[in-house]
Order: structure tokens, then sequence, then C-alpha cells
């Protein structure tokens, strides 16, 4: 198991190969569907957000506010990722994104974007909501609450220990791509 | 509030944070197949961890706590349109204690009004029967394996399937190998030959109220289920797509008729995240007994 800290630097990146299993520990932000397309149509990021060797996680998890008013992350795990594939590309290069977190794995688009600024792809275990939202300590603040709604909101999380596993390096390899291969020629074998 | 309410409250909770035990045990099986020391390992080490926070937390197994699907067998006389409005008024306090996210959108407008009641949410499927009792099952279908789920018209030329049972397993196992690990595999499908393209996928996922270790009583079908499976987990796509041994953990399959110019195969996937639950319930809408 590695261990990956935020700020995330360009070296740690491109040490990273598939395969690996890292813990993550520090800030993530939360974007997904409509946070994507408003980035990649030109919509600004608040001026708290700061996504330089940062990190995005794709997630719509569950917050409850608690009794002293404070935001608590009660599920947590990640959502299907290749629905970014037209916009993620660009927002690693324009943002300066460090890893990407999520599930299923993305296109070549994305691994392109990935090998061009030394970015990796972290796919977290999908469907594990609890064990991923007791890695979350903290929220920190929430940003487009109202206008994208709660799962689709940005989140700023404190995680720590957050286990995932490279399936994208920057180095131009998919474990996706790779699965994909094995299975599709196995499965020619046995038609 | 009334019996009914509280005991449709109770049947969202126990489906959103506790996995039906003939899923959990399918789930123990594979991880004790997977080979140690590989991320699919630790994936399905993840996974159980997870089966037993939700439970002992009472909390979402996962947080996409999906499309809100009744299944109710209900005794002829009930009274069809005041049970609609209790399971609504059960889903929108069942979303305010956090059992389930605020998880459904107006599509034209994209907004998200947090109460998972709207047009189509929740979909009850109700069935009148010759007894007394109210049956009623719940089916909570997170959005990440309905994405992969895929219509075939037969003949499918690129896939060389014809009109038989031979082309319905050429493309429900081509369905298996473009979903890879994008549903949250290992897997169960349901599947339903014929029909058309809505009652296709309906009976498909009608499916998911069977549990995994029944046997299909179609002689043919149950040939066809456990081939599907044994192929499916030879292919090495394993949990997540990592690569492994468990790519499926059951398959169901259904026929319904069809025209003679139609022949559909629809191929439901269900995440490992499989929530199901059901309760048969008393004269007064309290919960007589668990369902699985």
């Amino acid at each position: 198991m590695i261990a990956l800290t935020t700020p995330l630097t360009q070296e740690s990146v491109l040490a990273l190969k598939v395969g690996d299993e890292v813990s993550i520990s520090g800030i993530v932000f939360t974007g997904r569907d409509a946070v994507h397309k408003y980035l990649h149509d030109g919509g600004e990021l608040p001026k708290e957000v700061n996504l330089r060797d940062g990190i995005i996680y794709h997630c719509g998890p569950v917050v409850l506010k608690d009794e002293n008013g404070q935001w608590k992350v009660t599920a947590a795990g990640p959502t299907t990722s290749i629905r970014e594939e037209p916009y993620q590309g660009d927002i690693i290069k324009k943002f300066g994104v460090r890893a990407v977190i999520g599930k299923g794995g993305m296109g070549d688009r994305t691994l392109a974007a990935c090998e061009e600024s030394g970015c990796v792809y972290l796919h977290g275990v999908g469907g594990a909501a609890q064990v991923l939202a007791e890695c979350v300590k903290r929220v920190r603040n929430v940003y487009f609450l109202e206008k994208f709604g709660s799962p689709e909101a940005i989140w700023e999380l404190e995680v720590e220990g957050f286990p995932a596993v490279v399936t994208m390096d920057a180095h131009g390899n998919s474990l996706h791509r790779e699965v994909f291969s094995a299975s599709q020629a196995a499965l020619a074998d046995r038609l | 509030m009334t019996a009914l309410q509280d005991s449709l409250i109770e049947l969202i909770r126990r489906t959103s944070a506790d996995i039906p035990d003939d899923v959990h045990q399918a789930i123990l099986k594979s991880l004790e197949n997977e080979k140690k020391g590989t991320i699919a390992e630790s994936a399905l080490k993840i996974i159980d961890r997870n089966i037993a926070l939700a439970k002992n937390k009472s909390q979402p197994l996962c947080q996409d706590t999906g499309s809100i699907l009744f299944y109710v067998d209900c005794p002829v006389g009930m009274d069809q349109m005041a049970f609609e409005e209790t399971a609504k008024d059960a889903v929108r306090a069942a979303t305010k204690k956090g059992f389930l996210r605020q998880n459904s959108v107006d599509s034209l407008t994209g907004e998200n009004d947090g109460t998972n009641v709207g047009p189509g949410s929740p979909a009850l499927h109700f069935h009148q029967h010759r007894s007394p009792e109210i049956k009623v099952r719940l089916v909570l279908k997170g959005g990440g394996c309905e994405n992969v789920g895929a219509q075939y018209s037969l003949p499918n030329e690129k896939l060389k399937a014809g009109r038989d049972l031979d082309g319905c397993r050429k493309v429900i196992l081509d369905a298996v190998l473009q979903a890879q690990g994008k549903g949250c595999g290992p897997g169960i499908l349901g599947v339903c030959i014929g029909g058309d393209r809505a009652t296709g996928y309906e009976y498909s996922k009608k499916q998911f109220l069977r549990t995994l270790g029944d046997r299909n009583p179609v002689g043919e079908l149950d040939e066809l289920e456990q081939d599907i499976l044994k192929t499916a987990n030879e292919l090495g796509i394993g949990p997540m797509g990592f690569g492994g041994k468990t790519t499926l953990l059951g398959v169901k399959i259904g026929v319904a008729n069809r025209l003679p110019a139609s022949f559909f195969v629809s191929v439901s996937y269900m995440c490992w995240a499989f929530r199901r639950q059901g309760a048969v319930l008393n004269g007064s809408g309290g919960i007589e007994k668990w369902l699985y």
C-alpha cells in the first residue's frame, strides 16, 4: 500500500503504476456530471476550490446535518467515471489535477491527458459507501449546493487512509484496456 | 403515522442497509475463491467490510440508493391508491432519515427537490392475488449498474446471434463483456427473452426477486443460466473489472411471449450491492415476517 498525501507532487504521481494499491490522505473535492459539464462549458470554480496538484473525486455522497449543524458524510462511494470522458482530459490539463478517483475507468482521451500532464486515475471500490465514508474525517466546505443539488455539489472532504487502486497511470497504461482485450479474446474462444 | 407507513420505512431501511443473506453468502464464496494477494481479493475484502458496517450503522450499503421499485402482491379490493400515497410518504420520511439519498431529479429542469418523490418515483407494480395477505417487495437499483443494462434485437449480425438459444447466449455474454466492471461487479444478471421493449426490461428486473440459489424450473433456461454464469466467470473480468475469477454471482432468466416480428433479449445488470428485501404484512399493515 502506497501512502499518498495532498497536495500531490508530480514525482509521487509519476512513480505510480497500474495495479498499485494506494491509501489517500488529505483533501479531495467531489465533482460529477453537473460540475464537469459546467467547468467544461467555461464555468469558473469558486475561488476557495484549488484543484492544482489536487484530487477530484467522482462521488455523490449522502450528507446529513447533525444536531450541531455540522455536515456529516454517511455514505460516499465512487460513481461511474466514464460519463465524464468528454470533459475530463481538458479539466485535468486546465486545472492541473493530479489524480481522479472514480470507478469503472475512463477512456483514451483521459488516458492521454494523464500522460501529458502527470495525472493518474485511482479506482475506488464501487458500492463500498460505508468503508469509504469512514475515511472521510470532516466536511470542510460545500460549493454549488443550491445550484446542483446535494449529490452533484462540490464537497470539500478531508480524508484519511482512503483505499484505491491505480488503474490508469501517467505512462499510458490502463488496466481497463488490458482486461477488456483479454476478456474479449477469452469470450471469442467460448462462442 | 400509520402502521403501514412504519412498515414501509422499515422495509426501506433494511433494503438499503442490510444485504440479503443469499447475496452475502455468494460474495463470501467468491472471496474464498479469489487468488490471495490480488487487487481483486482486496476489493472483495472491502466489500465484505462494507456489508458489515452498513448493517451495524443502519446506513446505505451504497450511496446511490437507486431507483425505488416496489412489487406488491395484494388481495382483491385493496385500495391501491391509498397504498401508493403511503409508500410515497414512507419514501419522503426514509429520505429525511438518510436511508435514501436525495436521488430523484426533474429530467427537464435538472432540479432535485430532495424528496425522491416525483413522476415515476417511486415505481409501484401491483399484482392481485386470491389471498388476504399483502406481500411487498422492494428493490433499490443503482444508476451505475442500470447504465450497463442492454437490450438486443435478434438477429444481430455483428454478434452472429440468431433467433435461438445460442443467439441469446451470445448477446447475454456480450452484455457481460461490455459491462466489464462498470456496473460494480461481481454482478447478477436478470434477463428476459421475448416481450416488447418495455415489458422485456420490466420482466428482466423481476428476475431479481428470485434468490441466487434457486434453480430455474424450465430445463433449457436452467442450463442457459448455469452456462452463462460459468462462462462469464472464465473471462477474467473479475470484481470491479480488476481482473479475477468472479465476474458474476448469479444469472436469472425468464421468458415472455413475443410478436413474430420481434425477438428482444433484455439484460438488466445488478451490482454486488444487491438491495432486495420484502415482507408479508398483517391486516393492520404491520410486518408479519420477512421474505428474504
